[in-house]
């Protein structure tokens, strides 16, 4: 690849990629923040709310990415949403997110044992007490493995976002390559790039769940 | 609203839905044998062919499909080869899907048990019997309900093949809401075309899943 051509489009290179880390982020706190709440609903056990949840996480889990990014970003005005691309963006990946990370968080309250909430009714914790500090620590720290890896594969789906003209890394990319004819050196620069972002969140989400489970490792060896 | 439109283009729809499934049909099929070579690989004695295994893995599976299917698609271009856009297309989602695929085989690899393959050898079956009469048979099997599960991940995985130009069904809802300036009624109408496909994978997987269960006697 040709350094020239780099250096000219470093600015908008790296704003590319400061969008595609907005994008990331805020996209992802949406969807662990509409997930969590659709589990928390769930949890209320009424019939007809959670039909309409179940309906909408199988839904947002049975179509591609892509099609829903169209559906809000095109098809959107029709209903009267009208969005900028950035925010269709970020709503997509929040709400994509969001019924995988419900069900990550249905599993991990799941996976809290009965035995601890009886444990804690029988000492006389409040219902209420009882889900803040034995079911919901419990729940979340079940979850973390299972988080970072749908941020990881949320972190590859941002790149679709290009599609939809949001300005994000891969955009400005292919801008570069349509403007340079440099397309393949661009593409492959691409790769590794995003190579190298998986690697590193995998291997900080691996340290994050060493830390956070690591008192589960302890209390084996113990036992 | 215009339900209408969705009802015009059923025909068109449907014929661009069965490409879909087409399209990532062979995307698996291809993936598969790829998928087999990398686990191959993977599990392999010699040190160099596990690493290439690793390597293989860690960067179909880091890379987003769509920067590999741009990759292939310029790359074969770069070297004047001109091949159709279906070939980068079933291409890209089998290279991509080798690596998801060959780590459920090695992982139903390790699911069979270790002893089985000693008992064997104390049996004096020679290691290809043992790979061909024990270990295979069993692998495969338990290796069915991922692969189900990988095959409707591709199902989804295939709307970015609509960015090489393959009339498939996202590019299809994308021409209709050009044609009729309907979008809203296009997505709604190809996303319920991809659920239902979805739909009936999964409950396939799911009869899968309990037939095996049922022969393994659990």
């Amino acid at each position: 690849m040709n350094p020239d051509v780099l250096w000219r489009y470093a600015p908008s290179l790296i704003s590319g990629f400061g969008v595609t880390i907005l994008c990331w982020g805020a996209g992802g706190a949406l969807g662990l923040l509409i997930g969590f709440a659709i589990t928390l609903m769930n949890r209320l056990g009424i019939p007809p709310l959670r039909w309409a949840l179940r309906a909408f996480i199988e839904v947002f889990r049975g179509t591609p990415f892509l099609m829903q990014l169209f559906l809000i970003y095109a098809g959107g005005p029709s209903i009267g949403l009208r969005l900028g691309a950035t925010t269709a963006g970020i709503v997509g990946l929040g709400l994509y997110s969001s019924a995988y990370f419900a069900e990550i968080f249905r599993a991990g309250f799941a996976s809290v044992p009965a035995g601890q909430i009886e444990a804690a009714t029988s000492v006389g914790m409040a219902p209420f007490d009882t889900l803040l500090r034995v079911t919901l620590p419990g729940a979340l720290i079940a979850a973390v493995p299972s988080i970072v890896n749908m941020l990881i594969v949320l972190s590859k789906e941002t790149v679709v976002l290009s599609i939809i003209t949001v300005p994000e890394l891969m955009y400005q990319v292919q801008t570069m390559a349509a403007e340079t004819f440099t397309a393949f050196d661009a593409i492959f620069a691409m790769a590794v790039l995003y190579w190298l972002l998986v690697e590193t969140v995998s291997r900080l989400g691996a340290r994050l769940e060493a830390r956070v489970t690591g008192y589960l490792a302890r209390e084996e060896r113990a036992a | 609203m215009k339900p209408e439109v969705i009802l015009h283009s059923f025909g068109y729809l449907t014929q661009a839905a069965a490409t879909t499934v087409a399209v990532s049909f062979a995307g698996i099929v291809f993936g598969f044998l790829i998928g087999a070579a990398v686990c191959a690989a993977r599990v392999s004695r010699r040190v160099w062919l596990k690493r290439l295994g690793a390597a293989y893995v860690s960067v179909f599976r880091g890379v987003p499909l769509l920067v590999q299917l741009l990759f292939i698609y310029y790359f074969l271009a770069e070297y004047g080869l001109d091949v159709p856009a279906i070939v980068a297309a079933v291409g890209g989602l089998a290279l991509s899907s080798a690596a998801f695929q060959a780590e459920i085989l090695r992982g139903a690899l390790n699911a069979v048990p270790r002893g089985q393959g000693e008992a064997a050898t104390a049996l004096g079956f020679g290691p290809l019997d043992i790979w061909r009469r024990i270990l295979l048979p069993q692998a495969l099997k338990i290796s069915v309900p991922p692969l189900i599960n990988e095959f409707i991940l591709l199902l989804k995985a295939s709307s970015l093949v609509s960015v090489v130009g393959i009339a498939e069904l996202t590019r299809v809802s994308m021409n209709i809401a050009s044609q009729t300036y309907r979008p809203f009624e296009a997505y709604v109408g190809g996303g319920l075309f991809y659920l239902a496909i979805n739909l009936c994978f999964a409950a396939l997987g799911g009869l899968a899943e309990r037939r095996l269960a049922a022969g393994s006697g659990q």
